[in-house]
């Protein structure tokens, strides 16, 4: 092949091509999509009063997401869920309808995630909002979660001698448990962990889009 | 064209190693090239140990997770990073430098100049991925899947991989001869499309973000074609500049190169959305994605034919050459790792095969057992013209050669299996989630021992290569380092 500017254009146009298609039209499509109410009246207006959806995440949440990102769960968690039918997301409690582009709209950062070694985690904080569970599991997550192959996040606890009474935060493990560190310690969650599973308790998708209503069973 | 500088003697007789005033207008080139081959080589090689610990430590840890469970700097998010931006960064582009603009210049017949440049340029590459690497290590990570590196280092990679880069379009522009070989195009297409890749990618994801899963989009736009327009090029323009050069003998059909060339161009480019199937982006999207991964088969077929004919009835010496042997293992890989990824884009396969450890074993069948091996390959054959040395090992090179083909086969099997176990047992509700985690477990296991494997071999390499490069004593080159069962020397 010596037709060398057909090769550089072939070699521009090509790449300008999927660019242009994947990425440019997927940004005019649904790159201005805003916050909605759950439904809309019926000539296709936001209803009046009401909430917007999707909502911001906000303080301690917010910085749980960096320790999320910092950590790297993402690697092993997605948070996107599969239309019933495909996949068994919705019969797994992981949403109870698909997620659609518009939840996503107010990241920063979208951690959508390609991988499942642990649960998706979306609706994380509607299928379990304990924030005892939470600490115990990243504390260790044998401690919930026998055979589970989760690192153990016990660097963002303290270990401390229990003072005169136990410390209103400390994390609450069973003494019998193999995992409790010991009599008289305590496992106090440094503010990186509590802003962790402030992040976890926010991961909701619990509110309906008028694109993607949660149809009740 | 008006090129005329080539006028010479050398266009009378055929342009092959078998004029010795090609071999005189080649062995210029090299030396011209040597410093900077050698040390963009020596970075490569390194990183290449470098990453197989940090791969070791992440694979132990996905199946034992207290191994080294106290260091956060090591927690599986982490390390996992730390070693994909360690090969892809730090071992695969250093390779890529060295052989992809070693050929180009041998290709275009000419030497290169002021490479004093590419000393500085690689410097700043290699000091820039480290910084990058310890700075995912410490937390600064981005999340963003191939694209880790904390934002204030990617601005430096984009600037050093510019000074390189040119060198192959300055070679290029400046070529002498007549033809254009197939390896000139593939490296010269791949030399433009990974800036415009990273650098769009960059913007579009961490520098100003596009709203919500557009970023999704761009960052599989991205990471697929690094693998399909950056590594899949570089490596089968090698695989088409060793094959016919090592057996003597011209490429099966150039009209085949031609297709193959184009469909690659652009069907390939389409293909990252399948990453996203069943995610929340348009349908459309993934359709076209799924489209473009289907439309594959044809680059594949084309390629494959054009690269197994040609090898056909030569099986003797391909065995018998370090390098053919490393570059027609990556070269049948191609093949099987294309078609495998051209089904798990269909819809009935890619809801099993996400989500999984599947898409590990692919990812690793495609950036080693084909990408990594013709890399492999192609430092065999250039070692020797670049240093006029032979290697000083061949058990060495069969130590290497068979640890990484069990390794990366094993690991392969190892993860189609438990992934394809994973996703079956994952889109059974009936079956509790930590089920899928526990069935996974062997498998994980297996992965280890092929990540061990691959080490070894590793090791076999470095040894092999820095012996050659400090040898202690001379070593007798009685003729090429081959794998006939007779030592040369050792």
């Amino acid at each position: 092949m010596n037709n060398l500017p057909l090769l550089f254009l072939g070699i521009f146009f090509t790449l300008a091509f999927s660019w242009t298609g994947l990425i440019l039209t997927s940004q005019i499509q649904f790159g201005g999509l805003v916050q909605t109410t759950q439904q809309l009246d019926a000539e296709g207006n936001l209803m009046e009063d009401e909430d917007l959806f999707p909502q911001q995440i906000v303080g301690l949440a917010k910085h749980g997401k960096e320790v999320y990102i910092d950590l790297g769960c993402m690697y092993c968690h997605s948070q996107q869920v599969r239309r019933p039918g495909f996949g068994a997301d919705t019969e797994r409690g992981w949403g109870n309808r698909q997620s659609v582009p518009r939840d996503y709209i107010l990241q920063d950062r979208v951690v959508l995630g390609t991988m499942r070694t642990g649960p998706d985690l979306k609706n994380i904080g509607d299928r379990i909002p304990s924030t005892d569970w939470h600490h115990q599991h990243f504390y260790n997550p044998q401690i919930t979660s026998p055979g589970s192959v989760m690192p153990p996040y016990a660097f963002l606890y303290r270990v401390q001698p229990v003072g005169d009474e136990p410390h209103p935060n400390a994390v609450s493990i069973p003494e019998s448990s193999p995992y409790h560190p010991g009599p008289g310690l305590e496992v106090i969650p440094t503010r990186r962990a509590e802003a962790l599973v402030a992040y976890m308790l926010s991961l909701r998708l619990n509110y309906s889009l008028p694109e993607a209503p949660i149809v009740e069973q | 064209m008006s090129n005329t500088v080539a006028a010479t003697s050398v266009q009378e007789t055929p342009y092959t190693t078998a004029n010795p005033s090609v071999v005189t207008e080649l062995s210029r080139i090299d030396r011209s090239m040597r410093g900077a081959a050698i040390f963009f080589l020596i970075s490569s090689v390194l990183w290449l140990l470098i990453g197989s610990a940090l791969a070791i430590i992440a694979a132990i840890k996905a199946h034992t997770p207290d191994f080294l469970g106290a260091y956060e700097t090591l927690t599986f998010g982490r390390v996992r990073s730390a070693h994909l931006n360690a090969m892809v960064f730090g071992w695969s582009n250093n390779a890529i430098f060295a052989v992809g603009l070693w050929m180009m210049a041998r290709l275009c017949r000419n030497e290169v100049r002021h490479h004093g440049m590419l000393y500085i340029a690689g410097a700043l590459w290699n000091i820039a991925t480290t910084i990058g690497i310890i700075g995912i290590l410490l937390g600064h990570g981005t999340s963003i899947e191939w694209l880790e590196m904390p934002k204030n280092v990617t601005p430096v990679l984009a600037l050093s991989y510019a000074l390189i880069g040119a060198w192959g379009i300055l070679a290029f522009r400046f070529r002498r001869g007549e033809h254009v070989y197939v390896s000139q195009w593939y490296i010269l297409a791949a030399l433009f499309w990974f800036p415009w890749l990273y650098t769009i990618a960059q913007m579009m994801i961490v520098w100003f973000p596009a709203r919500g899963t557009v970023q999704a989009i761009t960052n599989w736009w991205f990471a697929h074609n690094v693998l399909g327009l950056w590594f899949t090029p570089m490596a089968l323009a090698a695989a088409y500049y060793f094959i016919p050069k090592v057996l003597g003998k011209p490429i099966h059909s150039y009209y085949l190169s031609v297709l193959g060339f184009w469909s690659l161009a652009l069907f390939y480019n389409w293909a990252g959305v399948h990453h996203l199937i069943g995610g929340p982006i348009p349908v459309w999207l993934i359709s076209a994605g799924i489209v473009a991964s289907v439309m594959m088969v044809i680059p594949v077929i084309v390629t494959a034919i054009n690269h197994h004919m040609t090898v056909v009835g030569s099986f003797g010496a391909v065995w018998r050459s370090p390098t053919l042997r490393f570059i027609v293992f990556g070269a049948i890989s191609y093949t099987a790792v294309s078609l495998i990824g051209s089904a798990m884009a269909l819809r009935s396969v890619n809801v099993v095969t996400h989500f999984t450890h599947f898409t590990v074993g692919h990812a690793h069948h495609g950036v080693y057992a084909f990408f990594t091996m013709i890399m492999f390959g192609s430092i065999y054959f250039m070692m020797p013209r670049l240093l006029y040395r032979e290697w000083p090992s061949a058990t060495l090179i069969r130590v290497h050669f068979w640890c990484c083909a069990l390794g990366i086969g094993i690991m392969v099997v190892g993860l189609h299996v438990g992934g394809w176990i994973q996703g079956m047992m994952m889109n059974n509700p009936d079956i509790a989630f930590i089920d899928t985690v526990i069935a996974t477990v062997p498998w994980l296991y297996s992965r280890s021992v092929s990540g061990l494997l691959l080490t070894i071999g590793h090791i076999a390499f470095a040894l092999n290569f820095f012996w050659m490069i400090f040898p202690r004593r001379s070593v007798a080159a009685a003729g090429p380092t081959l794998l006939d069962g007779k030592e040369v020397s050792a």
